[in-house]
């Protein structure tokens, strides 16, 4: 079969009759199969995928085939999936099967995407490196050289990340709460979005912090990240805080024209200790930029250093509420109690045995900061600085800016393993150039633009305004065709 | 509206070995909003439902699941608010009350805590004798109810019944401004007329969808006084709140008992200290929950799935044209309109249906009549017939108007009308058909009366004889008149005639 590098591709081959929805699916379904080694895949689904292919082909003869018709998809574990197993990576929801189904699968579905499985992820979306799932961690496809050492693909979206890299769909759907769409999408060299707050309804996606959380896609190139964002995003009556506003057609925005625009260059983004490959990176983007016709201007965000901080008292907090509900009670997992054990045991147990490490820690920061006495000194000034922050976008933005560029992880992918003792916060660390969009509500995209020493991908940030993701997916459109970056993994599983 | 002036009443006072003292009191209404689908999901609220039958996932707390506010609730509240003359927030913001417990699936309850939807209003309360105590509301919030926990089903299980999960809830919350247990049960009373009115709450306590948390504290005269003036609540006692009481007798009850158990440590030389118990209805007495270090903390936080929620003045506008007359207005239009007692239209206004009911056989026929029609013949008479409710009085406004219409005309006594409504009660039919076709109408005829007058006269020598002593004696003859026309003839006429002819 001919390999399709992107969907845009495969659509255009569908289309054409040039290849069904059912081989196509078939091919997938067995690079799946193949690919046990990159623990992408969680739950694999070839009999959905089959009986969706052929529907897709009915349609594709009908003529009624939207962009992501016949398309083979991966599914983040965190999006509940009717009757497929959807655990958010965590033990605490082993066998829970939902019988609802989330309102962004429900629309890919309804536009005829295929779903392969489920993927891998950090445990409730906690973490940066796939490394808290309970299914234990997702490799990265890409190598360092010959060095045998098994990556990180990131996280917390760390599947969907390795399985889009190592061609074993052609999209997967992402959540990105502080840069779990961004970060992994950086760190194995493909596309990620991460719209504007209240694009995509959260209804049937597990939370994790309610205000900052927001699915995209995540594909090979900025076209595909346009396909499925507009098959994904809309208002939805069932999220109270997506916003009622229409999804333009974003493929057809993106002309690469950004002559005249003017990219903002914020110099609170400049780190300490920041690598010198990374620095280098983002010289190379500016001049991409520039080259594209944009004209660069430097800029101030001046509490971007709050932005981490603020971060780690929000999310917490929220998350600490949302995580109330896994008590053993209704679904999931309740720990195996003793003789004379009451209610409080129930909890206390099924709890404990049932969310993984980071996630304790995190439900314990976001109850301390939310307790009687401490609510003001974090919780409440977290909000303040979160105005703050998203008060310094605003200002960019209203003094000409059209978008911004940053690095989009301050490393290339690093070991499994190697933070294993390294003090949280240092994996928090991954987050800084990402949150600050989260806690703004923006939207932002990470685009691969160049390699480090080692041979692993790098990419960019292009953070633009509010509901402009189409402006924003044309500003990455021109900074992709700049870099011109279509390395690929080398297979090794 | 027509004002009615009341005067303040005295607080209840206790007299302790110390000296006297006097209860303050604030209560916290739980009033479950009337209406067909939870606060945030579309699930029913139909009581006595299957247990677990009437449940969402979002009700259920499954993985995933968003609330959305359900507009009619918020018209609901910004309708009680209205009733109650408060302020309607046009920003208000629903917050998250964190704690575990297996009949509240999310693990927290929406609330509204820090900006409610109904600010400061107030509520009059009628206590007898022209005496009426003015309460303060200091707001009206919407949350959430939780699920129901069965503990007594098996030995060593709880069941959980999450019907109730996430039925909406208006929390009314007074200021301390209530100063007895009668005034407390009164002012429930009172809430309870008001929402019914307004369509906005059953207010059925036995269904709980009515229950109230109370919060009883002591002080000696003249320290409430203090308290008033300057509103420093340190003038007052420390205060223990006496959780969910869903009937009139324990809020009485509960806080009598705990007023005395407040009095007695006072007395005794020891403090109050700040808590929640709870009412045990066997006992009669309150008993401790948790104190104030133990309280939960409820890590209150604004709810991140809902945006805050703005309304518009306009609409406030629309609710409040659409407000019907409430009971105070009413009451004192009774009064002034219709003549009435200030009992006897508290009596007609206490539910509406009774008030619309009157007023509506009241334009058929007389005011007065009707207030005594309605209390004394057709409240007894649904009394006696399982204790109907006015809405299932068989008999129609029209048809009770009819029969007091056919009296006052003339043409029916009030013995035969007593009668005429018994058999339109039992049997239906238009009254003035059933006078004509059953030859019951009042004889006024003075010629027929005459002759029957003479009759008697006539058979009855001796009696006549008597009465001409004795002239209190006529009334005899009027009975016996009465009797041989069969109770139709107009007692006033045969009373003149009997007189005339007895030469009285």
């Amino acid at each position: 079969m001919t390999e399709f590098r992107t969907i845009a591709a495969a659509r255009d081959a569908l289309r054409k009759g040039d290849v069904s929805a059912t081989e196509l699916a078939e091919e997938y379904i067995a690079r799946v199969e193949g690919a046990d080694a990159l623990n992408a895949f969680v739950h694999k689904t070839p009999e959905i995928a089959r009986e969706q292919a052929a529907a897709a082909d009915a349609r594709l003869k009908a003529g009624d085939a939207p962009s992501l018709c016949g398309i083979p998809l991966g599914i983040k574990d965190l999006f509940c999936t009717k009757g497929v197993p959807s655990q958010a990576a965590s033990k605490i929801l082993t066998d829970f099967r939902p019988e609802y189904e989330s309102t962004v699968t429900t629309k890919l579905f309804a536009d005829g995407a295929v779903m392969l499985g489920k993927l891998n992820m950090d445990e409730f979306a906690m973490g940066s490196s796939n490394e808290t799932s309970t299914y234990g961690d997702a490799v990265n496809p890409w190598r360092r050289g010959n060095d045998e050492t098994k990556l990180t693909p990131g996280g917390s979206s760390g599947g969907s990340a390795s399985a889009v890299s190592a061609d074993l769909c052609l999209g997967a759907t992402g959540t990105d709460t502080g840069g779990s769409i961004r970060q992994p999408a950086a760190f194995t060299g493909i596309t990620g979005l991460k719209p504007t707050y209240g694009r995509v309804s959260r209804f049937g996606i597990i939370a994790f912090a309610s205000s900052l959380d927001q699915a995209g896609p995540m594909a090979r190139d900025v076209r595909d990240c346009a396909i499925m964002l507009s098959a994904m995003a809309g208002h939805d009556a069932k999220d109270s805080t997506s916003a009622d506003l229409a999804v333009p057609d974003f493929e057809a925005m993106l002309d690469g024209d950004i002559k005249g625009k003017v990219i903002g260059i914020p110099r609170e983004y400049r780190m300490d200790g920041m690598p010198e490959e990374i620095e280098a990176l983002w010289a190379e983007g500016r001049k991409m930029m520039e080259a594209a016709g944009a004209t660069l201007r430097d800029i101030s965000l001046p509490h971007t250093k709050y932005a981490l901080p603020t971060y780690y008292v929000i999310a917490p907090a929220e998350a600490s509420s949302n995580l109330a509900r896994y008590d053993g009670v209704r679904f999931g997992r309740r720990a195996q109690l003793a003789q004379g054990d009451g209610i409080t045991e129930m909890y206390e147990k099924t709890r404990a045995e049932g969310f993984g490490d980071e996630v304790q820690r995190r439900v314990m920061i976001g109850t301390y900061v939310l307790s009687a006495g401490f609510y003001d000194a974090y919780y409440n000034r977290a909000r303040k600085v979160r105005t703050l922050i998203k008060r310094d976008f605003e200002q960019a933005f209203a003094d000409g800016v059209d978008a911004i560029l940053t690095p989009a992880t301050p490393s290339a992918a690093f070991g499994l393993g190697e933070m294993a003792e390294a003090d949280p916060v240092q994996m928090y660390l991954n987050d800084v150039f990402t949150v600050t969009v989260n806690l703004a509500g923006l939207p932002g995209i990470a685009v691969p633009t160049g390699q480090s020493a080692q041979g692993l991908p790098l990419g960019l940030q292009l953070i633009g305004k509010p509901w402009e993701e189409g402006e924003l997916l044309n500003a990455a459109y021109a900074l992709e065709r700049e870099a011109g970056f279509v390395e690929k993994p080398a297979k090794w599983w | 509206m027509l004002d009615l002036t009341y005067e303040s009443p005295k607080p209840k006072l206790i007299s302790g070995a110390t000296g006297e003292w006097e209860l303050v009191i604030g209560m916290e209404v739980h009033a479950q909003v009337s209406t067909k689908a939870k606060l945030f999901s579309g699930a029913s609220t139909q009581f006595g439902a299957e247990p677990n039958s009437n449940v969402s996932f979002i009700d259920a707390g499954m993985p995933g699941m968003l609330p959305v506010i359900n507009e009619g609730c918020v018209a609901q509240a910004v309708r009680t608010g209205l009733g109650l003359k408060a302020a309607i927030n046009l920003h208000s913001a629903f917050d998250r009350k964190n704690y575990f417990y297996p009949d509240l699936p999310q693990g927290y309850q929406i609330s509204q805590l820090y900006h409610p939807i109904v600010g400061e209003g107030e509520v009059l309360v009628e206590l007898g004798d022209g005496k009426a105590r003015l309460v303060r509301i200091e707001r009206i919030h919407l949350e959430q109810d939780a699920g129901k926990s069965i503990h007594d089903m098996d030995p060593s299980l709880s069941f959980v019944d999450l019907n109730r999960t996430g039925v909406a809830l208006m929390e009314i919350i007074s200021r301390p401004d209530i100063r007895g247990p009668e005034e407390a049960a009164a002012y429930v009373l009172k809430l309870r007329q008001i929402m019914r009115y307004l369509g906005t709450c059953d207010g059925n306590m036995q269904n709980g969808n009515l229950r109230a948390d109370v919060n009883v504290s002591v002080c000696r005269p003249g320290d409430y006084e203090r308290y008033m003036e300057s509103q420093d609540f340190s003038h007052l006692g420390t205060r223990c709140e006496i959780k969910n009481m869903n009937s009139m007798r324990f809020i009485q009850q509960a806080i009598e008992y705990e007023a005395r158990r407040q009095i007695a440590l006072l007395e005794d030389g020891k403090s109050v200290t700040q808590e929640t118990r709870l009412f045990d209805a066997e006992k009669g007495e309150t008993r401790s929950m948790r104190s104030k270090e133990e309280a939960h903390d409820y890590r209150y936080f604004p709810d991140p799935d809902l945006l805050p929620l703005e309304i518009e003045q306009a609409w406030v506008d629309d609710i409040e044209a659409s407000l019907p007359e409430l009971p105070d207005a009413k009451k004192a239009r009774f009064i002034a309109d219709y003549g009435l007692s200030d009992y006897d239209a508290s009596v007609l206004t206490a539910e509406h249906e009774s008030a619309a009911y009157f007023e509506e056989v009241a334009a058929a026929s007389d005011g007065k009549l009707a207030a005594n029609w309605v209390l004394n013949e057709l409240f007894g008479r649904l009394k006696r017939d399982g204790d109907k409710a006015i809405t299932e009085s068989p008999m129609t406004p029209a048809q009770l108007g009819g029969i007091i219409g056919l009296i006052v005309k003339g043409d029916i006594s009030g013995k035969i009308a007593k009668d005429l409504f018994e058999i339109v009660y039992t049997e239906g039919g238009d009254p003035s058909v059933i006078v004509e076709e059953r030859g019951m109408r009042q004889v006024t005829d003075t010629g027929a009366i005459e002759a029957a007058v003479d009759e008697v006269i006539a058979a009855n020598p001796a009696q006549v004889e008597k009465a001409r002593a004795n002239p209190k004696l006529a009334g005899w003859f009027v009975g016996q008149v009465m009797k041989a026309t069969g109770g139709k003839a107009n007692p006033k006429a045969v009373n003149e005639i009997v007189s005339a002819k007895l030469g009285l």
